[in-house]
């Protein structure tokens, strides 16, 4: 299978993702530039980590406006499977494409930190390896990853199932105090109802190997990747 | 007309130099010519007072692929067809008047520097001096500077890994901020900062020039300052943005046949960068001044040659082929403008608006004036290392409240409070993350790794500048040491008071020797360094900072160590000495003599050769698999530094010895050359035989394990203790 990694001016975790996709885990994969308007040659399309435009305005809001945000939209529409890391996240809020918004961290603060992920849904094509209630261990990096959305759609995300990881300690307890940056119910990734768009904080990408850190990150890639393989074949 | 002194302080030239500049011309300068030899005769460009002691350094290696001042850096090869290049920049003086900019463009500045390089940047460090965070004033410039560095390295993709931060009144009003940056050059995809025939292109890529920075090199970063706020206009304001857009795009234009040479437009702007290539090229210069793009109208040519607006770079084209480098700069939404050509000749000429308005020959400019010292030692000091050490009483505080108080000082507790504030982990080489000795960083493709570290005890340079600097390169080293890797190269960040002192002089005289004499011993090169006189706040002059970068290759990174003790059971080693316990001369210069009694006194010592022995026989165990963990002890001691391994490890330690009745210098003295190892017991006698071959003295000083700290028969305390006071410490210091 084929992934298509977005490049913005100012992305910086395509390389990253790059490496983990292809390197680690043998797929095939190819930058998409900004300014590209098809997306047909890809069977799964992330949208990385970084500053997207600089993240002037408001983080994401620039980017969701380039011309191949009109051709995820329509790959997304059409079932394509899409995830969103970080920046790319925000992107997909801005676009419409995921509900809610990503404000800046409560304590004000920038914060690189390793956490700890409780996987909440692991029916989804994103987590199929994992099982639920496992935690992931993938760190994260942003300035801007408070998740907050007003209150019938916070219901509608946490009824539907549509809440996949929360910021826990190692045992997968959820509690206030290890909530990093905010979110509200420590939400850290969720998916849209469809179960094709999904957007994260932490960076799997970052968690790709042993000697780095740790490899948890690949259970998203690698439960993608049986999820798509399976259909293509 | 003769020029009037406010014109010569503007530019901060002395009347000795404009004479000289008369002299050498032949005539008086024009005032853009005086701006331009300004800028390039400056302390920040022209090294006036450091370029003689410099030259001493040792620049020889096998591993140099570009010798140290041929190019903006050295660059080191590693084998399996990898180089790196690195250096230290400061940023000292625009961060004490507007610390956010300041710090943020400063990280900006050393990126350049590695990415003209052809180098892609894969790690920033930054090595910090404030004063005591007690202060308000303090505490605005510590939080404006981090802030500023976690912005700009954030946004643009570079993980920052490491560096330090220390803490002492001599730098109140007058911080320093060095940062330090390490590039990949892959399969000799090298860049040269020079053009190659006469008739190449000179091209201005990036931002727009405006009026920011406008005597920064002249006027903040060469002379001392006391008015702070009018030298504000003179910080620049970065864009990590463009930045990181311009990096992608400088390092895919050396791909294309048209791009020859690319430098970085830093202090002094095009003035510095332009010229600096034609010298480097032996050629002339015809700079069309009235090309450069402009943020704001009427800029005069005075202005737009001495801009130090941010985020632009030049690259010398071959003519007829920059078509494709205007594509390739257009697909990246950046501006490309042809602003000169190399020509045969001399001179660099400036034309404006079709008339030329300076020539000028290209030597005169570079060769700035050389200032020759040498010092002679003071009274003062001679008082202050003849001190006598156990002259001081012991502390009425138990050795557990005093270890406490030690693990909670903002120079020793917990700098993670900093650090989650960087991206540490981006571009996934990140193997030992910041908060150990060094960070390991994986080469991708290969089995190899570096280790890279920063280091200098401001206070123990200040007691004897020569030994303290000679301790900078050792402990820069033994922090590279402890993790497994071979040191291979060094920088040098030199921070400095007014160099027209004999006391500076004879500060920076020692210093520069003392750098050479260390590096010398350990047979490695200096390839790049920078220099940042005129560091003084209320007419004082700040300890001498010599602060020096190492970089070191591990051959199979998978080997590497890290700080914090790892299993129960095995056994805890002190390499370097015989003795469990430190003694009273340890106490010279230490952090426990600052902090508990507020002194800063005694006579530091090195023993460079035992420092060598003891580093590669601790190198030697880790690739033989014998260690499973490895910590330099320096500030603070024995006792802190096995402290710091217990927390970091999450496991406690028990010592058999009981400290001495100097207890304060057995736990705290700061003796060089020791190193702290645990192994499991099964490997003791390897060790010793390691230890006997190699003519380093060893002593097994305890076992790991249990969850409290234990030493001797009598101090004891729960590990749960010195967790919080370490890790809290930094936090509670620098709180409002």
């Amino acid at each position: 299978m084929k992934f298509g990694i977005v490049v913005f001016p100012g992305t910086w975790s395509e390389k990253d993702t790059h490496h983990a996709v292809n390197g680690v885990l043998g797929q095939d994969a190819e930058y998409v530039w900004h300014g590209d308007e098809t997306l047909d040659k890809y069977d799964a399309i992330v949208l990385p980590g970084g500053f997207s435009y600089g993240d002037f305005l408001r983080c994401g809001a620039i980017a969701s406006f380039s011309p191949v945000m009109e051709a995820v939209r329509e790959f997304a529409n059409k079932g394509g499977p899409v995830v969103g890391i970080c920046n790319g996240f925000q992107v997909l809020c801005e676009s419409g494409l995921l509900p809610g918004v990503l404000m800046q961290n409560d304590h004000l603060e920038f914060r690189c930190i390793w956490t700890d992920l409780k996987v909440e849904n692991a029916d989804t094509m994103f987590t199929s390896t994992a099982t639920k209630g496992q935690t992931l261990h993938i760190p994260m990096s942003h300035g801007e990853g408070n998740y907050q959305a007003d209150e019938a759609t916070i219901e509608q995300l946490e009824g539907n199932g549509q809440v996949v990881f929360r910021y826990a300690d190692a045992a997968g307890n959820v509690t206030p105090e290890i909530n990093p940056n905010g979110s509200i119910n420590n939400i850290a990734g969720i998916i849209n109802e469809r179960g094709n768009v999904m957007g994260m904080m932490p960076h799997p990408e970052k968690a790709s190997e042993k000697l780095i850190g740790g490899d948890d990150g690949n259970v998203i890639f690698s439960s993608m990747i049986e999820n798509i393989v399976a259909t293509l074949a | 007309m003769p020029v009037t002194q406010e014109t010569l302080d503007e530019i901060a030239l002395s009347r000795d130099e404009y004479e000289a500049i008369i002299d050498r011309l032949g005539r008086e300068p024009e005032p853009l010519e005086l701006g331009l030899f300004g800028a390039l005769w400056s302390e920040h460009c022209g090294y006036k007072h450091t370029k003689a002691l410099l030259r001493t350094l040792p620049s020889a290696s096998e591993r140099l692929l570009v010798a140290p001042g041929a190019e903006n850096a050295g660059v080191v090869d590693l084998g399996d067809g990898l180089a790196v290049c690195f250096k230290i920049e400061s940023h000292n003086h625009p961060s004490a008047v507007e610390p956010f900019e300041g710090a943020a463009t400063g990280v900006g500045g050393i990126i350049r520097d590695i990415f003209a390089m052809g180098a892609r940047p894969i790690a920033l460090l930054n090595s910090l001096r404030f004063g005591q965070p007690d202060d308000a004033r303090t505490r605005y410039l510590l939080n404006g500077v981090i802030g500023g560095i976690s912005s700009y390295g954030n946004c643009i993709g570079i993980p920052d890994v490491g560096g330090e931060i220390f803490f002492s009144d001599t730098y109140k009003g007058n911080p320093l901020v060095n940062a330090m940056c390490v590039g990949l050059i892959e399969d000799g995809k090298m860049a040269s900062a020079s053009a190659k025939e006469p008739g190449d292109l000179l091209m201005l890529v990036g931002a727009d020039t405006g009026r920011d920075g406008i005597h920064g090199a002249s006027g903040l970063a060469s002379r001392s300052f006391e008015e702070q706020a009018e030298m504000r206009s003179a910080v620049q304001v970065g864009n990590p943005f463009l930045e990181k857009v311009l990096i992608e795009a400088c390092i895919e234009s050396l791909d294309l046949p048209g791009v020859v040479g690319l430098q970085d437009c830093g202090a002094a702007g095009i003035t510095s960068a332009a010229i600096e290539m034609a010298e480097r090229s032996g050629m002339g210069l015809k700079l069309i001044i009235d090309q450069v793009p402009r943020r704001e109208e009427g800029m005069t040519p005075y202005e737009v040659m001495l801009s130090e607006s941010q985020e632009r770079m030049l690259l010398a084209v071959t003519p007829g082929m920059e078509g494709p480098v205007f594509d390739l700069f257009e697909k990246w939404d950046l501006d490309a403008t042809v602003i000169g050509e190399f020509e045969l000749g001399e001179n660099v000429r400036i034309y404006d608006e079709g008339e030329e308005v300076s020539s000028t020959p290209v030597i005169t400019l570079t060769d700035a004036p050389e200032y020759k010292f040498t010092g002679v030692k003071p009274q003062w000091l001679t008082d202050l290392q003849n001190a006598d050490l156990s002259a001081n009483p012991l502390p009425s505080e138990s050795p557990v409240e005093i270890l406490l108080k030690m693990l909670a000082s903002p120079n020793i507790a917990s700098r993670f409070p900093i650090y989650r504030q960087y991206d540490y982990h981006v571009q996934t080489n990140t193997v030992v993350e910041p908060g150990g000795d060094a960070a390991v960083l994986r080469l991708k493709g290969s089995k190899r790794g570096i280790a890279v570290s920063t280091d200098c005890n401001g206070r123990i340079c200040y007691l004897d500048p020569e030994v303290g600097t000679a301790i900078a390169v050792a402990e820069a080293c033994r922090n590279l040491s402890v993790t497994g890797a071979l040191p291979v190269a060094l920088t040098d960040g030199l921070n400095f008071g007014n160099p027209e002192t004999p006391d500076v002089q004879f500060q920076l005289t020692e210093s520069i020797a003392g750098m050479g004499r260390a590096a010398d011993a350990f047979e490695i090169p200096i390839v790049s360094g920078n220099a940042s006189l005129y560091n003084q706040s209320q007419g004082t002059d700040i300890f001498p900072t010599p602060i020096i970068g190492s970089l070191g290759l591990l051959e199979d990174v998978e080997k590497h160590v890290t700080a914090g003790f790892k299993s129960e059971g095995d056994v805890i080693v002190l390499l370097g000495t015989d003795a469990a316990w430190d003694d009273i001369d340890g106490l010279a210069g230490s952090e426990y003599l600052d902090l508990i009694h507020s002194k800063v006194e005694g006579q530091p010592k090195l023993d460079i050769d035992l420092e060598i022995r003891t580093q590669a026989v601790c190198r030697d165990a880790i690739e033989k698999g014998l260690v499973a963990s490895g910590h330099d002890v320096s500030d603070g001691g024995l006792a802190v530094a096995i402290t710091e391994s217990a927390v970091i490890g999450e496991i406690g330690a028990s010592i058999t010895a009981s400290p001495a009745d100097r207890w304060d210098a057995a736990m705290f003295g700061e003796t060089q050359s020791r190193i702290i190892i645990s192994v499991p017991a099964e490997n003791l006698s390897k060790i010793e035989e390691l230890t006997k071959t190699a003519n380093v003295p060893m002593i097994a000083i305890g076992t790991v394990g249990g969850d409290s700290l234990t030493f001797g028969d009598s101090i004891s305390l729960p590990l749960a203790d010195a967790d919080d006071a370490w890790k809290n410490g930094f936090s509670r210091a620098t709180a409002d």
